[in-house]
């Protein structure tokens, strides 16, 4: 039965509707994987047996009224603990939220029950989205599931966790500057960044507004459109959000490649990026040319800046987006004596980590006044130039490729010391958050260590569904069937 | 002995009376019960974001046409970050460069002498919550025990407006704030309730030897309730910065608090900082766009505004206090107007209605839609009063009679006899016989000494019972006694 867990959203639905098995026992396949995976990985923060089993018996019952709320119905599913939920304990992975049961559901959330979605619970993640590794989680980092001694990759690293092993059968994470691609890379499963205002941050715990998208992880690109869909379109609770008809993601999947312009990003695809990673990305880019693709190599100089000015921005943002935990109406509060800003600060100081604090005071810095052209200023006018460049690629080239990260999964600890060399991770993925345009990591293939790796497609704002269309197409070229060790039912925990 | 000039730029905030909070469906009408009205959004629950209300766009908008402002077609929300505990976010969301409305002017006039009030901008804002500090230091933060926060007020929209340095005066002061208030309650966008808080006034006082241009250090007076408090907080800081100057001191930039009780002001902040609010643009919100379309919609809704209607009054032959008075008031504004157009004489009209109505309404705690009064009555009144029918002090008894309800004027005054004669023939007849029971006055007269006359003129009224009409009685005395 503890296969179950390995089926993809696809056919999981439909067995659901055949009556092959019941959402009741697709949430014990996943529960049953997690009984053993957790121990290894840490993946999950909360499992909300109790809610998602209620869950799934009203799924299967509507399902039994004849009620079809669609291909989410009755599928477990598991959320990046920065995912408001009404009632379940939502932290951010910060101590300063510990214990915090949100009274609301964000849109995504509410939008994934109404869909007849199972929520399995809430993932591990850097604190507040902050990191590419998930090592800066409060509560403990997470694993990579091809090698327990590597990160998953980060912010949402749980996430990718629990859809690489099985202990999901989808789950979304949360993207601001690669936090769901890189991932998905380190972790060899599909991860995609949505247009910004394509979904509702509505009920995200907000990292840097500018920049943050929810999206989500799966195992296949026709499941990465299936979980885009019910999330998907406007919302009036975020001002932000895109009053657009959402593009059909699922309705190119199967059109190929002939024809479409393909752009090879040059400043990506060399010093700096990992050469098995470079070489992975030019042999599935000649795959796609054999497959009727142009490709054609484009530089697009902006990109070399675009780290620089994403480390000015989101921090400056995340400064006044995490002013409002101080203790005072919900939270970690000091027990310190003294006034109320004596006990503002230092609940702040106590219940934020070491990297939050070093964002916090970057951020303060970059909007001061003296410093405000120099830094925060100067970021903006790159982060116009990155949209320009993006821009005028797309006036010629249906989409751009690259790899989603500059290594491999690397080893729990390495880069924990050097910040600077932790945010080098996002160097790829980064551009498209500034330009705010959608991208998608696909897996095409394993390192000489066996770690996966990742190939992002970047579109044009709006552009899912071309985005998908090359994504399944990679799917079909590179025929990535690797899995890691973890995900099967032979596994014991420690 | 140097001269000094005073150097006042006012902020004034008003509350919106908006059916919502700024940014969030919370009502902004709420009880005593503390933290009722409140949500994710005007908590700062994590995850929870702002979405404009667009009444309180179309009231502010409403603000910046009536002061004669550029009204943004693309202006720019920006937080403004400070941290206090009546402050959710830890920031405010305000405007900093594109405002919604800029570049506006208010005339004001002080004893008949008029001033333009250059107006820099009007920006939306949000409104902060409530501390209650307490404990043994008489609601004072630093001494405090405990303290209490509401947020029922938070997120209530704020629009804040900041005139040039272009007042010289406590009463230019007053009479700047005095119009605004005017202003923001014939537009109906608040209650602007001083001492409720739901329209406050900062004021930024330095000084300058007169003839000099140089700005000298300004200071920052808050806590300001009432009209007559701002010009006794001006008086007291315009008077405390020269004294300190001619004692060869120097004016600290500070904020400074006014205390109603003691009549003094006294320094806020100890510390001499200057705040960096690190002002960006909120990345929550999108540029907001005021199409010209949108523009000329509120602006067709806007209603005459004071100055306007003073001036009409005015012109239809009231004095400038009575014009005021009665522009204050929308329900006189009308009857004046109607009666007026009915045929009425401006100014005994506008009498009637600043004194006899006003105080009767006062006393009786009602409003003229509790009463029986028309201007179709003001116009009959008005038309005795006119045709020598009914004396000016019959007229006001009658008037009080209408308002009780008793009937028309005609009714009353016919059923309580105060009608005036002003039949000739009788008139006549009364005047000949005062005049043949007194020759000797007659004599006089014709030997032109007139002090008699008045005399001949009180013992025809008396002969009449006080009913004739004085005219008439007059003429006809000075055609008998040839004078
Ligand atoms: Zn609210």
């Amino acid at each position: 039965m503890s296969d179950l867990a390995n089926l993809s959203i696809t056919d999981a639905a439909s067995g659901l509707r055949a009556g092959e098995f019941t959402s009741v026992d697709l949430l014990d396949a996943v529960t049953e994987r997690a009984a053993v995976t957790e121990a290894h990985l840490h993946a999950y923060l909360t499992l909300d047996k109790d809610g998602a089993r209620l869950a799934a018996e009203e799924a299967d019952a509507s399902l039994a009224r004849g009620v079809d709320l669609g291909p989410l119905h009755g599928i477990p599913i598991a959320l990046k603990d920065n995912m408001c939920t009404l009632g379940l304990e939502t932290t951010a992975g910060s101590q300063i939220l510990t214990g915090w049961k949100p009274p609301y559901d964000g849109t995504a959330v509410a939008r994934l029950r109404s869909s007849g979605a199972v929520i399995t619970g809430k993932t591990n993640l850097d604190e507040f989205a902050m990191g590419s590794s998930t090592e800066n989680s409060a509560y403990g980092e997470s694993r990579n599931p091809w090698d327990t001694d590597r990160v998953p990759g980060g912010s949402s690293g749980g996430s990718a966790v629990t859809t690489a092993v099985g202990s999901s059968f989808g789950s979304f994470g949360s993207d601001t500057g690669g936090s769901i691609r890189q991932p998905a890379a380190l972790c060899g499963i599909v991860g995609m960044k949505p247009t910004y205002g394509i979904v509702s941050r509505y009920g995200l715990i907000a990292f840097a507004s500018s920049l943050d998208q929810i999206g989500p992880f799966a195992r296949s690109v026709a499941d990465s459109a299936t979980l885009l869909g019910a999330i998907a379109g406007w919302d009036r609770f975020d001002a932000t959000s895109i009053n657009a008809p959402v593009p059909n993601f699922a309705g190119s999947l199967d059109a190929g490649v002939v024809g479409l312009k393909i752009g090879i990003v040059t400043e990506l695809i060399g010093e700096g990026i990992d050469p098995q990673i470079i070489a992975a990305t030019r042999a599935t880019a000649d795959k796609l040319a054999d497959a009727g693709a142009e490709i054609i190599e484009v530089s697009m100089p902006s990109t070399e800046y675009a780290l620089s000015a994403y480390y000015l921005i989101a921090p400056a943002e995340c400064s006044a987006n995490l002013a409002r935990f101080d203790g005072v109406r919900y939270g970690h509060r000091s027990s310190v004596e003294g006034t109320t800003e004596d006990m503002m600060a230092h609940s702040r100081a106590e219940g934020f980590g070491p990297e939050v604090i070093r964002r916090i005071l970057l951020g303060t810095y970059a909007l001061s006044a003296g410093y405000y052209d120099a830094f925060y200023g100067q970021a903006q006018k790159v982060r116009t130039l990155v949209r320009r460049d993006f821009a005028s690629a797309y006036e010629t080239l249906d989409v751009l490729i690259s790899p989603t990260t500059p290594t491999t999964a690397f080893p729990i600890g390495d880069k924990t010391a050097d910040p600077i060399a932790m945010y080098y991770s996002d160097v790829c993925t980064i551009p498209s958050n500034l330009a705010g345009d959608p991208a998608i990591s696909v897996p095409v293939g394993l390192d000489e260590g066996g770690l996966p790796i990742g190939f992002q497609i970047m579109a044009p704002s709006l552009g899912e569904e071309v985005m998908y269309r090359v994504a399944a197409e990679v799917e079909r070229l590179v025929d990535f069937t690797a899995r890691p060790a973890l995900a099967t039912s032979e596994v014991t925990a420690p | 002995m140097t001269d000094w000039e005073a150097v006042i730029g006012i902020e004034t905030h008003v509350e919106l009376s908006t059916n919502s909070k700024m940014f969030c469906s919370c009502p902004t009408e709420f009880g005593d019960e503390p933290n009722t009205a409140v949500c994710p959004v005007c908590l700062a629950l994590p995850g929870a974001l702002p979405v404009p209300n667009e009444k309180a766009i179309e009231g502010i908008v409403k603000i910046g046409l009536a002061l004669d402002c550029e009204i943004n077609e693309r202006s720019l929300f920006y937080r403004k970050n400070y941290f206090y505990p009546d402050l959710p976010k830890n920031y405010q969301i305000s405007q900093y460069t594109y405002p919604v409305c800029e570049h506006g002017s208010l005339d004001v006039d002080v004893d008949g002498e008029p001033t333009v009030v250059g107006i820099t901008r009007v920006h939306m804002e949000e409104d902060t919550g409530k501390s209650s500090h307490i404990g043994d230091g008489g609601g004072r933060i630093q001494d405090a025990d405990h303290t209490l926060l509401d947020f029922n007020r938070a997120g209530v929209p704020l629009v804040e407006i900041v005139t040039e340095p272009d007042i010289t005066s406590p009463e230019q002061a007053r009479a700047y704030a005095a119009e605004l208030q005017r202003i923001v309650l014939a537009l109906g966008v608040s209650d602007a309730r001083l001492e409720a808080g739901s329209m406050r006034f900062d004021a930024n006082i330095s000084v300058r030897p007169v003839g000099t241009t140089e700005l000298g250090t300004r200071t920052e007076t808050k806590n300001v309730n009432s009209l007559r408090s701002l010009q006794r907080a001006l008086a007291f800081e315009i008077d405390r910065q020269i004294r300190v100057l001619e004692e060869g001191g120097r004016i600290v930039q500070e904020t400074r608090h006014w205390n109603e009780d003691t009549g003094v002001t006294t320094s806020m902040r100890t510390k001499e900082e200057s705040e960096d609010y690190r002002y960006f643009q909120d990345p929550d919100l999108l540029p907001l766009e005021v199409t010209k379309e949108w523009q000329d919609e509120i602006r067709a809704t806007i209603p005459e505004l004071p100055a306007k209607r003073r001036r009409g009054f005015l012109d239809a032959g009231v004095d400038v206090e009575t014009a005021g008075v009665l522009a204050d008031d929308d329900d006189l504004s009308r009857l004046f107007r109607d009666a007026v157009a009915g045929g009425a004489t401006g100014r005994t009209v506008g009498i009637w209605l600043t004194g006899e109505v006003i105080a009767y309404l006062r006393r009786q705690e009602i409003t003229i839609a509790d009463t029986s009064l028309t201007s179709g009555h003001l116009v009959e009144l008005g038309s005795m009063v006119d045709g020598g029918d009914l004396s000016s002090s019959a007229a006001k008894e009658v008037l009080l009679a209408v308002l009780e309800g008793e009937g028309t004027p005609g009714e009353i005054a016919d059923a309580r006899d105060l009608l005036q004669v002003s039949d000739t023939g009788a008139i006549e007849e009364a005047v000949d016989a005062v005049l043949a029971a007194n020759a000797d006055a007659v004599d006089k007269i014709k030997s032109g000494d007139m002090k008699p006359f008045g005399f001949l003129v009180g013992q025809v009224m008396r002969h009449m019972g006080g009913k004739a009409d004085p005219k008439v009685v007059r003429s006809v005395l000075e055609q008998r006694t040839g004078s």
